[in-house]
C-alpha cells in the first residue's frame, strides 16, 4: 500500500455568483502520476490554484500526509512541499539560474543576514545532476533568459526540488517543447516517481496521458466525473467522461449553407512559424475553403495552433506566413491588419480586454475605430456619420447601454463583446475569423451572438470559428476541422461530427476510424 | 435620469479640473494682496508667464494621450531659443527664414524621439530622456556655451551691439490696448491646433486608441507607429514655438533656457486631469491645468511667499489635485 501524500475532500469554489468547483475530491499517492483531465473551463486550473495557496477562500478540506492543512499563501503551500509548475513558467527571466532556484528560500549564513552563495551553488549543482541537467557553475550564474525553454522547464523543476517538494503539479508542461524535450521531461517524471514524489499532471494530449498516467481523474463543469486507474480507463471512456451525456443544444440547428455559394476564403498549405526561432511551426500545412454563408469550425484545445492560424491569416504577425490565401478569388498575402481589413477580413480575438476593446474610449468610438478610413475621408472626422453608424450597429446587435458616449469598459462582458463585433461589422467584412466569440459572456448574450452569426451567414459572410466548446461547434458549423499540434488531424461534415470524434482528434488520438490522421 | 446626468457631469474630469482652478482663484480672492489680484494686469501677466509652459503642455498632452511621455521639451526650448537668437541676432536672417529653420529643428527632434519610441520600441521615458540630454548638449554647442544676446563678442575681446530685430518685440508685445500678450495668443493658437488634431482629425482618434489599448488599435488597422510619430513631432514643434517665445521674452538665447520646463508641462497636463497611462483626457483639461498652475504661481508671488515655500506648496497642491481626481473618478 503506497503512502498517501495528499487528499482533497469535497473542494468547492465560487467566484461571485459563478460556481466553478463543487464537491471535487482527489488524492495522490507517493510514486504516482495522477492525470487531471477535462475540457477548457472544467475547473482544473481553479483546483490547482487552491492546492497551491493562490485561492485561499474555498470549501472543503485538504489533507497533507494525513494532517489537515489550509494554505493562505503560495509560500505556505511551497513550504508544505507542494510545487506547481505553471504553464507560463514562473521564473524571473533576468535573474540567474541559481537565484531562481532558491528564490523565496534563500539559504543564509548563520546569523541569517548574509546569503550563503557557495552553499546555494553546491545545492543547485546537486539538483541539476539529479535532473541530468548539465550546467556548470558558470552557467548557474547566467540569467535564465539565455537558456532554451526546455532548460527553463528543468530549472523550474529544480526549483521545486529545492523546496523539497514531494507533490509536483505540472500544468501542460509540454505545450512548448519539442519531441526530444518531451522525452527528456518524461524520463524525469519517471525518476521523480522513483524518488517517491507524487505528480498531478494536467494535459490535453492523449498520447501523454497514456504514456505517463497511473490514475486519471476527469473534471467537467466544476465537478468530478470519475477517477480510474489508467489501465481501466480506455480512450473511449475518457472522452465520454470529458464530454458528458447531456449536450444541451442551444437553439435549433442552423439551416445548411446553400451548396452553390461561392468560395470566399481559400487557404492552401498555410503555415505560421513559431515566434521563437528553431521551434516547430505553430501551424503547418493548413488548407481550407470557406464558401459564402458557411461556418467552418476549428476545434483545438490549448496549444493546437488555432489561435496562431487566425493571427497569421489576419496579418497580425506580419508577412511571415507560408502558403497561399485568396479572398473572393483574388490572391492575398497577409501582411498587416490594416491590409487584411481592406480585403474584407476581420479577427475577433479571444482576449477581449487585451486586444479587442479600448476600454477607456466611448462605445461609439470603439465601434467606428476600424472603419475610420472609410467614414472620415480626407482624415477629417464626421461626427454625425459616426454617430449614425454606431447607433445603427448598437441597435442591430442589441447592445444594451446608457449612452453611446459611455466608456466601453463599463459595459457587461456580453455587451463589450458585441461592441467589438460591431466594430468588425462596420468594416463590412466578407470573412469573419471568430475566436471564442462567446467566452466570458452570459447565457443570454451567448444565444444572441449565435443568432447574429446565423444572420451574418444569410447575408453572405463566411465564418471561421474557433471554439473550445464542442456544443457550440456542433450547433453552428457546417464543417468542423480538428487541430492538434499545429496541424489538422481530421475534418468532419455536420453529419459525421460527434463530440467524441472531434475531441479524440483534437487530442491527437491516433487511429480513430474514418479520419485522415497526420 | 436628471440626477444621473448631474452625477455624471460632476464626475467628469473637466468639472474636477474646473473645481481645482476655482479653488486656486478663490484663494487668490481671499489673499488678494490689497486688491492686486483684482487688477487685470495681474491676470494678463499671469497669462504671459504661463504661456510658454502652456505651449509645452499642449504637446505633452498629445504625447500623454498616445500613452507616452516627452521629457525632451525643456531642452528643445533651450536649443530653439539659442538657434533663433543666433539666426536673427548674429546672422541677421529674416524672421520668417529663421522661424522656418527653428520650427523645423524642433519638429525633427520630436520626430526622432517618436521614431525611437514607435519604430525601435525604446521606452518613451528612456528615449526622451536621452533626447533631453542630447538637445541640451546641442544647444550648448550651437551657442558655444554662451548666452546669445545683442552683444556680440569678437575674437579680440571687443563687443559690438546689434539692434533687437522687430520679431522679438512683436512677440513680446501687448495688444488690445495693452491688455493681452502676444505669447498668450500663440499659446491659445497651440491649444486650438491641438484641439483640431484631437477632436476633428482621424489621427486624433488614433492617438486615443493607441494610448487606450495599443494592441487592440493595431489589430483594428490603426497606424500606431505613425500616430505616435505625429504626437512626438507636434510636441517637438510646440517646444520650438515655446523656445522662440522664450527667446523673445528674454531678448536673448540662453542655452540653459527651459531647464525643468518639461516637468511643469507634465504637471499642467496632469493637474488638468489627463492620466499618464494614456488613452483619456483632452486639450481643454490642459488649458484648465495651465490656468491652475499659472494662478497658483501668481497668487503665491503677489503675496510674496518665499521661493522655498512656493515650491513646496506647488508640489503639495499637485498631489492633492491628482488624488482628488483619482478618488472620485474611480
Amino acid at each position: 500500500m503506497p503512502e498517501r501524500l495528499l487528499a482533497l475532500r469535497d473542494i468547492g469554489k465560487r467566484f461571485g455568483a459563478n460556481r466553478v468547483l463543487e464537491g471535487v475530491s482527489l488524492d495522490l499517492d507517493a510514486g504516482e502520476v495522477h492525470i487531471l483531465a477535462g475540457e477548457n473551463g472544467a475547473g482544473k486550473t481553479t483546483l490547482i490554484k487552491i492546492l497551491a495557496g493562490i485561492h485561499s477562500d474555498y470549501e472543503g478540506a485538504i489533507e497533507l500526509g494525513g494532517r489537515p492543512v489550509r494554505f493562505a499563501t503560495p509560500h505556505e503551500a511551497n513550504r508544505a512541499g507542494i510545487s506547481v509548475i505553471h504553464q507560463e513558467l514562473s521564473l524571473i527571466d533576468s535573474m540567474s539560474v541559481l537565484d531562481n532556484i532558491h528564490l523565496g528560500r534563500e539559504r543564509a549564513r548563520p546569523g541569517g543576514l548574509w546569503l550563503d552563495r557557495s552553499g546555494q551553488a553546491e545545492r543547485a549543482l546537486a539538483l541539476c545532476r539529479q535532473l541530468n541537467l548539465e550546467l556548470s557553475a558558470e552557467d548557474l550564474a547566467r540569467p535564465v533568459e539565455q537558456f532554451p525553454l526546455s532548460v527553463k522547464n528543468l530549472v523550474e523543476i529544480a526549483k521545486a526540488l529545492a523546496f523539497d517538494a514531494r507533490i509536483l503539479v505540472m500544468d501542460e508542461p509540454t505545450s512548448a517543447l519539442s519531441r526530444a524535450e518531451v522525452d527528456r521531461l518524461f524520463a524525469l517524471v519517471e525518476a521523480l516517481k522513483r524518488r517517491g514524489c507524487g505528480i498531478i499532471y494536467i494535459t490535453h494530449k492523449m498520447e501523454e496521458i497514456y504514456r505517463v498516467a497511473d490514475r486519471i481523474t476527469v473534471l467537467r463543469d466544476g465537478r468530478r466525473v470519475g477517477t480510474a486507474a489508467a489501465g481501466d480507463c480506455p480512450e473511449s471512456r475518457l472522452i465520454q467522461w470529458m464530454i458528458g451525456r447531456e449536450l444541451a443544444p442551444q437553439g435549433p440547428p442552423r439551416p445548411r449553407a446553400p451548396g452553390a455559394g461561392e468560395g470566399v476564403l481559400e487557404v492552401r498549405g498555410f503555415g505560421v512559424p513559431h515566434p521563437v526561432p528553431g521551434r516547430p511551426p505553430a501551424v503547418r500545412d493548413f488548407s481550407v475553403s470557406v464558401r459564402a454563408g458557411e461556418i467552418v469550425g476549428i476545434a483545438g484545445l490549448q496549444g493546437s495552433g488555432a489561435a496562431e492560424l487566425f493571427q497569421g491569416l489576419f496579418g497580425a504577425r506580419g508577412a511571415v506566413c507560408a502558403g497561399s490565401v485568396a479572398v473572393g478569388g483574388k490572391p492575398f498575402s497577409p501582411e498587416s491588419p490594416s491590409r487584411s481589413i481592406g480585403r474584407g477580413l476581420c479577427h475577433l480575438t479571444a482576449d477581449r480586454k487585451g486586444s479587442g476593446l479600448v476600454p477607456a474610449m466611448s462605445v461609439e468610438h470603439n465601434v467606428t475605430l476600424a472603419s475610420l478610413p472609410r467614414s472620415s475621408p480626407g482624415g477629417v472626422l464626421r461626427p454625425r456619420r459616426e454617430r449614425e453608424c454606431a447607433a445603427a450597429q448598437a441597435a442591430a446587435l442589441g447592445i444594451r447601454l446608457e449612452s453611446l458616449d459611455q466608456a466601453a469598459g463599463t459595459l457587461s462582458g456580453g455587451n463589450q463583446q458585441k461592441v467589438v463585433l460591431a466594430k468588425w461589422l462596420e468594416t463590412r467584412p466578407r470573412v469573419l475569423l471568430l475566436e471564442e466569440p462567446t467566452r466570458g459572456v452570459d447565457i443570454g448574450a451567448k444565444s444572441e451572438i449565435y443568432s447574429l452569426m446565423r444572420r451574418w451567414t444569410t447575408e453572405g459572410m463566411a465564418i471561421l470559428l474557433i471554439s473550445s466548446e464542442l456544443p457550440e461547434l456542433l450547433l453552428l458549423c457546417d464543417r468542423i476541422l480538428a487541430m492538434h499540434r499545429g496541424a489538422v488531424t481530421a475534418e468532419f461534415s455536420r453529419e459525421e461530427a460527434t463530440p467524441e470524434r472531434i475531441l479524440a482528434a483534437a487530442m491527437g488520438s491516433p487511429g480513430r476510424p474514418g479520419e485522415a490522421c497526420a | 435620469m436628471k440626477a444621473g446626468s448631474v452625477r455624471r457631469w460632476l464626475a467628469a474630469p473637466s468639472f474636477r479640473a474646473l473645481l481645482a482652478l476655482a479653488f486656486v482663484v478663490a484663494i487668490g480672492c481671499a489673499f488678494n494682496a490689497d486688491g492686486a489680484f483684482f487688477r487685470w494686469g495681474t491676470h494678463r501677466d499671469m497669462l504671459r508667464q504661463v504661456s510658454v509652459y502652456g505651449i509645452l503642455g499642449c504637446g505633452m498632452t498629445l504625447v500623454i494621450i498616445s500613452g507616452g511621455i516627452d521629457l525632451s521639451v525643456g531642452s528643445v526650448v533651450g536649443l530653439c531659443a539659442v538657434l533663433f537668437a543666433r539666426q536673427t541676432l548674429h546672422e541677421g536672417q529674416a524672421a520668417p527664414a529663421a522661424l522656418a529653420v527653428v520650427l523645423g529643428a524642433g519638429t525633427a527632434i520630436g520626430l526622432l524621439s517618436g521614431a525611437l519610441v514607435a519604430r525601435f520600441r525604446v521606452q518613451a521615458f528612456v528615449a526622451t530622456l536621452a533626447m533631453m540630454v542630447f538637445a541640451r548638449g546641442l544647444a550648448k554647442w550651437v551657442s558655444g556655451g554662451q548666452k546669445i544676446s545683442q552683444a556680440i563678442q569678437h575674437p579680440d575681446g571687443t563687443f559690438t551691439y546689434v539692434d533687437l530685430p522687430a520679431v522679438f518685440q512683436r512677440l513680446d508685445h501687448r495688444i488690445l490696448g495693452g491688455n493681452l500678450s502676444v505669447v498668450t495668443l500663440v499659446f491659445l493658437g497651440c491649444v486650438l491646433l491641438s484641439w483640431v488634431v484631437l477632436e476633428k482629425l482621424r489621427y486624433g482618434r488614433y492617438l486615443y486608441a493607441t494610448g487606450g489599448n495599443e494592441e487592440a488599435a493595431r489589430l483594428s488597422g490603426v497606424p500606431v507607429a505613425r500616430a505616435k510619430l505625429l504626437a512626438y513631432g507636434l510636441s517637438g514643434l510646440f517646444a520650438a514655438v515655446a523656445g522662440v517665445c522664450q527667446a523673445a521674452q528674454e531678448q536673448q538665447g540662453d542655452p540653459e533656457a527651459g531647464s525643468t520646463y518639461e516637468l511643469t508641462a507634465i504637471a499642467i497636463a496632469v493637474i488638468g486631469g489627463n492620466t499618464l497611462s494614456g488613452g483619456r483626457g483632452g486639450i481643454g483639461l490642459t488649458l484648465l491645468g495651465a490656468l491652475t498652475i499659472g494662478y497658483l504661481e501668481k497668487v503665491l508671488s503677489i503675496n510674496a511667499v518665499g521661493e522655498s515655500s512656493r515650491l513646496m506648496l506647488t508640489g503639495a497642491i499637485i498631489i492633492a489635485a491628482v488624488l482628488l481626481q483619482r478618488r472620485k473618478a474611480g
